[in-house]
Parts: structure tokens; C-alpha cells; sequence
């Protein structure tokens, strides 16, 4: 579970680390805490898997990855685990979620692929339909246009002050 | 232009970034260079934009709730509708998409009751309808993303 002193840290490090030799000891100055507890506390949040992976983020179109397809599939609910999984599984994508259908929107099942422009990221989608037989399925395809915003998710001070519930 | 380092640095510390005293030694030791180096093609990779920062990726709804919602707006009146929506502060993603849907964003809340508030302010502010779609569960396991770095 997260504890007070957890949602501290994490609100100080989600920032960034600092490009220094102690970077944990200067996220520790800001939260008080020693460098040793900085790195045992994210150590145990990565283990409990509170942190999903700790690393470099990468700027995708900056890279040249310029297109980025989200594809949306109305698939039955029973198979939406199974589907799930083995859509994961691929490299070139990129996440892979439920939502809930609505009166206009039906569809439950979302992934995101990130390839080098339009035609690669298709070609991708096909080999994924493909191979999870996903063929019978409706489906939608958005490319991303203009990026308006793009942060990391930043927990609000009053976010992590209120996760306690 | 990247460097092997730069490369090196992108695809191999996406996750697994070393938590110890001296994370930026520990790479230098495992790439054969100095701490100096990395932490200088580090800055760099940070100054040309191609990463967002070095840090931990929390997983949705663990901290918080959070959501992605989609609204249909003309486009002469895009751009204006997106600025608005990109000022809140619970706004952390924000794209424009090739459909009648044609504006995403990701709201993040410390819990439903705020969610619903900003979604609302929204709503008020821009006169548009937000379709709400939060996230029913996570089928993706993040070991980062294996970037093809040869120039084509």
C-alpha cells in the first residue's frame, strides 16, 4: 500500500530525476527523507507494482515515430481478457484497455500503436488482427493529429493528499 | 544526430533504471564510459526534446482516478476548445484525431466526485459534450518501448 511518505516522494520524483551523481539524495533533500529510504521505498513500490516501471520516457515523434493509431474494437465481453492479453504481447503496441461502451461509441476494447508513419502502423494493425483473430470484429481506427498537450501523468498535490479516501 | 550512447541510453533504460546511490555510475560501469558522459548525453537527449524525463510510470487509477474522454468538435473551432481544455491542470494528454470524435484527452482526479466536477467545468466552458470512458482494466505490462533507431 502507498503511506503518506510514499505519495511525498512520488509527487517530488514524477517530475523527473535530477541529472546529477546523488539524484536520490537531492529528491530526498526535497522530501526530508535519507537516500536510503528514497531508494528502498521506491524499490518496494516498483516490486508491489504501484511503479510500473522506472525509466526513461521517451517522446515517440520526436523519435520519429509519427503515427499513432489507436484502434477501438466492439469484441464480447467474455473474450475481452483473452484478447487483451495476446494483443499485449506485441511490441509496437503500446497500451491496451477496457473502457465501458456507450449509446454511441460502442466499442470496449482500445490499443495503441505507435509506428514510424500511417502505412507501417497498418501494416502492424494487420499482422495483430491477424495473428489474435481479430477479423471478425468491428473496429475504428483514429490516427493522432496535432498533439495539444503531452506531460507525464502529474498526481495533483490535492490528488495525492486525497488518495487515502 | 544520436550517438551510440544516446541509443543505448533510450532502448536499454526504459525500465530497470538503477535504484542505487550512483544510478548514473552503475550505466557508465554497464556501458563502458564515464559517469561524466552519461549524464552528459542525458542532458542532451533532455535539451533536443526526445525524452520526457527520466522517472517512474504509475499505473492508472492506483493514485487517483482517471479517465479519457472524447468530444466532437467543428474544426474552425478546435484549436480554441483544445487551448481551454489544456489548461486544466487535470488535463496531462491532450491529441487532436482523424475522426468525427476528433479531440482526446486524459483527465486525471484524486477521486470520481472531482473527475465529474472537472468534466463538468468542461462541459460548461467549452459548450461541447464529453463522452467519458474510464479505464475497466489494464491488459498492458510496460517493459517501455523497443525504439528502431537506424535512420530511414
Amino acid at each position: 500500500m502507498i503511506d503518506a511518505k510514499d505519495r511525498q516522494l512520488l509527487e517530488h520524483i514524477q517530475l523527473g530525476l535530477p541529472l546529477c551523481a546523488r539524484p536520490y539524495l537531492e529528491i530526498g533533500l526535497l522530501c526530508d527523507m535519507p537516500e536510503t529510504e528514497v531508494i528502498e521505498r521506491l524499490t518496494r513500490l516498483k516490486q508491489q507494482g504501484l511503479i510500473k516501471r522506472m525509466g526513461v520516457i521517451v517522446k515517440h515523434r520526436q523519435l520519429g515515430y509519427r503515427a499513432n493509431a489507436m484502434i477501438v474494437w466492439n469484441v464480447p465481453d467474455n473474450l475481452i481478457k483473452q484478447l487483451g492479453g495476446h494483443i499485449s504481447r506485441f511490441s509496437f503496441v503500446t497500451l491496451c484497455y477496457q473502457r465501458p461502451r456507450h449509446p454511441e461509441w460502442p466499442y470496449n476494447l482500445y490499443c495503441m500503436i505507435h509506428g514510424k508513419n500511417k502505412a507501417t502502423a497498418l501494416n502492424q494493425l494487420e499482422q495483430l488482427v491477424d495473428a489474435c483473430g481479430l477479423s471478425g470484429f468491428d473496429k475504428e481506427i483514429l490516427f493522432s493529429n496535432r498533439c495539444f498537450k503531452q506531460r507525464g501523468a502529474i498526481y495533483q498535490k490535492s490528488t495525492l493528499a486525497l488518495a487515502d479516501g | 544526430m544520436l550517438t551510440t550512447l544516446h541509443k543505448q541510453l533510450l532502448n536499454d533504460y526504459q525500465h530497470d533504471f538503477p535504484l542505487s546511490a550512483r544510478p548514473y555510475q552503475d550505466i557508465a560501469d554497464a556501458l563502458g564510459v564515464t559517469e561524466a558522459e552519461v549524464l552528459s548525453a542525458f542532458t542532451e537527449l533532455n535539451d533536443n526534446n526526445f525524452i520526457s524525463r527520466i522517472g517512474p510510470v504509475i499505473p492508472p487509477n492506483h493514485i487517483g482516478v482517471s479517465a479519457l474522454v472524447a468530444m466532437s468538435v467543428p474544426e474552425q473551432n478546435l484549436q480554441a476548445i483544445a487551448d481551454i481544455i489544456s489548461a486544466y491542470p487535470e488535463v496531462n494528454h491532450n491529441y487532436e484525431r482523424e475522426h468525427r470524435l476528433n479531440l482526446w484527452f486524459v483527465v486525471i482526479a484524486s477521486d470520481a466526485g472531482h473527475l465529474h466536477a472537472v468534466i463538468d467545468a468542461i462541459e460548461q466552458e467549452t459548450s461541447y459534450k464529453a463522452m467519458l470512458l474510464p479505464m475497466l482494466d489494464d491488459f498492458f505490462i510496460d517493459l517501455g518501448f523497443k525504439l528502431d533507431l537506424t535512420n530511414d
